[in-house]
């Protein structure tokens, strides 16, 4: 995890539940401050035909303007559809699309204040750098000085200076993605919306361009949406993130809320790494319930819905917070089966009765850890508030 | 990995890739280079050593004329060629599925008729009192003659060299990255300015290539013209055939056929060059 390049958070202007996707309206009280929204959003490709397929079931969801916000998602899961949606280059099947309060729903991407910085870049290719940025604002029908001055901004923005007389298909791929951000960002959308943008550089260049584009967004002031399969890209840069698995909002956060406490097993598996145990819930007292795992014993958890007694509950803890200890302690304990060194960390694969978990712990006798080997008996702890209780 | 590539030999061994390493050569060598030469020592040695074909051609009004004639008809019918074949592959490989089946069907199946049974058929439409006088005449164009001149041969060549035209046009458009041209919507382009600013500026290189094949095709035309003009529009390469197997004029069609040549490699240099061009701007 790459949790060290985070932005301290803005202090979002409304409270993050209230961007819950299952309480909608409830930003309708401050209509400036969204930039986008959909409501009830449903996507099915090929209706009616045999290979009909939902892409999006029911979505809601509110975009703050000035946000960094991330749809995430595996491949497939419906996060690019969306974006397209947004962008006009998808119809939707039902429900609404606005743009700062515009019922965008019917128009052609033209018409929409919306730029999409694509995939594989995009540019023109019989255009120099200079053209290419000049496009969005000439289809505006600016004045050429303006255009002119504007374009000189653009290439100072992205450090294109010395290749703005160049083509495309001379450059490598973090010039290409540059050039695609100024010509994207030029005519001065009040959305943009990024599919996939880093996912053709290479690592080095990825993890640089993360940094430049959230220095971008926060420089221009533009609300950006952006997709993509990777969650360190997604916690790194984004205010808030959405989880999409299957046509389905998962969640909606920031990227602590996502990764700390994830209110479903795919997002607790999906983000990061995650232990995921089947357990029964024992006992349940206010904000406390005590659990039984099979072949393992019992813990308590901290609960923030009701429980009944005997229900089938999923227990989420993170490696790095699974805490291993001489046997002798009480409590639950387990094998080691694998020890991986991984540099910054030693990472332990263990078994307990039928479970298989992971443990990760910071090298050496750190916090009092020690190191343990293959075979050995080891004992579970649990960080306080560590473990999460997932009902689905 | 490696032992697996050893075992894609080459079947007939080293002498034997040698062998077919020349039989290319060997086969232009028999087929072409030898027959040219022959008729270029033709061309200035008959009926009498000299370059006396040479000055007639090149002297002479009436093959002024048949070269004037050649030069226009074969400009003409490319210039209608293309932008019929542009839109034809611009449908075959951007249309619906139905649509670009249909354009297969209808370009595609021409394609495998000999140009004879293509030039008869157009014959039969051209006709006096064919097919195409009888639709002019019901909108009351009565008396078109539409058999046996320029347009019926102009007519016969467009329909032969819109399928040729198509394959190189399409083969780059296929290359044209549709996220392009969404980009280009995206940025607030409408449909029709993306096709003038993007798409077709982006399918240039094709259409250069379709046309320097399509005139240097056009040269060539023989069947058609001779069919279709019926000795009223005689162009270069059937005033070949007329010089060497009507009036027996042998040194004179060899010579005729050696311009010819000439025009067509001095063509072909030079779409190469305007390519060449074309590839540096677009560095």
């Amino acid at each position: 995890m790459q949790r060290a390049i985070i932005e301290p958070n803005p202090t979002p202007p409304a409270d993050s539940k209230a961007a819950s996707p299952s309480k909608p309206g409830s930003l309708l009280q401050h209509p400036n401050s969204v930039a986008a929204e959909v409501r009830n959003l449903r996507k099915i490709y090929n209706v009616g035909s045999p290979q009909a397929h939902e892409a999006l079931k029911d979505v809601n969801l509110s975009i703050r303007a000035n946000e960094f916000f991330t749809l995430l998602g595996p491949s497939g899961c419906g996060k690019t559809t969306l974006l397209r949606i947004l962008g006009g280059f998808e119809m939707l099947t039902s429900g609404t699309c606005r743009i700062f309060g515009e019922d965008v729903s019917r128009l052609p991407p033209e018409a929409r204040p919306v730029n999409t910085v694509f995939q594989q870049y995009a540019l023109f290719p019989h255009m120099t750098v200079r053209r290419n940025i000049a496009f969005g604002l000439e289809m505006l029908g600016k004045p050429k000085a303006e255009v002119e001055r504007t374009v000189e901004r653009m290439l100072d923005l992205v450090h294109m200076r010395e290749y703005a007389d160049r083509r495309p298909d001379t450059m490598s791929g973090g010039q290409r993605q540059r050039v695609a951000l100024a010509r994207a960002l030029a005519p001065q959308p009040k959305l943009l919306l990024l599919d996939e943008p880093l996912s053709a550089l290479d690592l080095k260049l990825r993890q640089k361009m993360r940094l430049e584009l959230k220095s971008l967004q926060r420089e221009t002031g533009i609300t950006f949406i952006f997709v993509t399969h990777d969650q360190e890209e997604a916690l790194a840069m984004s205010d808030r993130v959405a989880v999409i698995s299957n046509g389905h909002l998962q969640q909606v956060g920031t990227p602590e809320d996502i990764y700390e406490q994830p209110q479903s097993r795919f997002v607790a598996d999906f983000i990061g790494e995650s232990n995921l145990i089947e357990a029964k819930v024992a006992d349940s007292a206010g904000s406390e319930a005590a659990f039984d795992i099979e072949g393992f014993g019992q813990v308590q958890a901290p609960i923030g819905q009701r429980v009944e007694v005997g229900q089938q509950v999923w227990l989420s803890i993170r490696p790095e917070r699974l805490v291993l200890g001489a046997v002798h302690r009480e409590g639950p304990q387990a094998t080691v089966t694998d020890r991986t060194y991984l540099g910054n960390a030693v990472e332990y694969h263990l078994r307990a009765g039928k479970h298989a978990l992971t443990a990760r712990s910071p090298r050496g006798g750190l916090r009092g850890r020690q190191d343990f080997a293959p075979g050995d008996a080891v004992s579970l702890g649990f960080e306080p508030g560590s473990i999460k209780v997932l009902l689905s | 990995m490696i032992e697996r590539r050893f075992q894609l030999r080459w079947p007939l061994g080293a002498s034997g890739s040698l062998l077919m390493l020349w039989a290319l050569p060997v086969i232009l060598l028999l087929a072409y280079v030898l027959p040219f030469a022959g008729v270029t020592l033709w061309s200035v040695t008959r009926p009498e050593p000299g370059f006396e074909n040479y000055v007639r051609i090149v002297t002479g009004a009436d093959f002024q004329a048949i070269f004037v004639r050649t030069a226009w008809v074969c400009l003409l019918s490319t210039a209608i060629t293309i932008p019929i074949a542009y839109l034809l592959a611009y449908y075959w490989v951007m249309g619906s599925a139905r649509r670009s089946r249909l354009i297969e069907i209808c370009i595609f199946i021409p394609f495998w008729i000999s140009v004879l049974v293509r030039a008869f058929g157009w014959v039969v439409i051209l006709r006096n009192n064919g097919l195409a006088s009888d639709v002019a005449a019901a909108f009351g164009l009565n008396g078109l003659s539409t058999g046996r001149n320029v347009w019926s041969v102009i007519t016969g060549m467009v329909h032969f060299m819109v399928p040729f035209a198509i394959l190189p046009m399409a083969s780059v458009m296929r290359k044209i990255d549709s996220r392009v041209l969404l980009a280009a919507l995206g940025l607030g382009c409408r449909p029709l300015g993306v096709f003038w600013r993007v798409y077709l500026p982006m399918s240039l290189p094709g259409v250069f290539s379709a046309l320097a094949m399509t005139f240097i095709f056009s040269l060539g035309f023989f069947v058609t013209p001779m069919i279709l003009g019926g000795g009223r529009v005689v162009l270069t390469a059937e005033s070949v055939f007329v010089q060497m197997f009507q009036t027996a004029n042998w040194g004179l069609g060899a010579a005729l056929g050696v311009v010819l040549l000439v025009v067509v490699f001095a063509i072909l240099w030079l779409s190469q060059r305007v390519m060449r061009i074309e590839q540096l701007m677009s560095r």
